[in-house]
């Protein structure tokens, strides 16, 4: 039978990992403290204290489905005419359940010309991620996405 | 050897917009995975990149374990003159990189 060999090449597998003597064995992954999803307004409010925060102006684009966590495409549009005057100042990347709540911070200013980023993105699970974008007026815009995540960054955490 | 890749328009034009590609070989270690010992491989990951075209800073990131390995970076910068692009990174490590590429206008 086919599962019974494959269970029993399977405790081989382990009595040998068991006595240290297999070396190939793949590594394994720390069980990282299974941090509770945090709200909105716990992630944010380090960084916005009291400062008008509204959720309008920000385009957030993630996969509605990523099938591996540990890669995910992400881009981060902001409205804004990037003068001297009004410009982004900095864009923050926030997720509510990864072990690392900021997973980046952007600098910008009126020499990027657009306010506009890319980048891929580890996550630890199906979550709402946030796009924090802070204006040179001391105003905070944000987005929020739900992304569906099939396997885990964090292997436990999924 | 070559650590980073920076991707320009072909043609770039004083005064105008593009999109910048940046790729970094980093493995950006989590500091959660065990090798197979099972001791924790420490935390390694960039925590800070810096791009300046001709000694002007055009852009700066500081990510974390929460960017994937070999970190990817679209960012853009509104082109005011020619000259030469400079990227810097840090990891926890301490290990610096850097890469040098020129960009002439058309």
């Amino acid at each position: 039978m086919a599962h019974a060999d494959r269970r029993g090449c399977l405790q081989v597998g382990l009595h040998l990992a068991a006595a240290g003597s297999l070396t190939l064995a793949a590594p394994t992954v720390l069980r990282a403290q299974t941090t509770p999803m945090l709200t909105l307004a716990e992630m944010t409010a380090p960084l916005v204290g009291g400062a008008p925060l509204r959720r309008e102006g920000v385009r957030l684009e993630l996969p509605a489905l990523a099938d591996n966590g540990n890669v995910v495409p992400l881009r981060v549009a902001v409205r804004s005419p990037m003068t001297d005057a009004d410009h982004v100042t900095r864009i923050w990347l926030l997720s509510p359940r990864n072990p690392v709540t900021r997973m980046a911070v952007f600098h910008l200013g009126p020499w990027s010309g657009r306010a506009e980023i890319a980048t891929r993105v580890r996550l630890a699970g199906t979550q709402e991620v946030v796009a924090l974008a802070r204006l040179s007026s001391g105003e905070f815009l944000y987005a929020q996405a739900e992304v569906v995540v099939t396997e885990s960054a964090c292997l436990d955490a999924g | 050897m070559a650590l980073a890749r920076l991707l320009l328009p072909e043609r770039v034009a004083a005064g105008e917009v593009i999109a910048v590609r940046l790729l970094i070989q980093h493995g950006m270690e989590t500091g959660y995975r065990q090798d197979i010992g099972g001791r924790v491989i420490p935390r390694n990951v960039i925590r800070l990149v810096r791009c300046t075209l001709a000694g002007r800073e055009v852009f700066v990131c500081e990510p974390s374990s929460g960017i994937a390995a070999n970190p990817y970076f679209e960012f853009p910068v509104r082109v005011l003159q020619g000259g030469e692009w400079l990227v810097q990174w840090e990891d926890d490590a301490g290990v610096k990189g850097e890469w040098r590429q020129a960009m002439t206008l058309a």
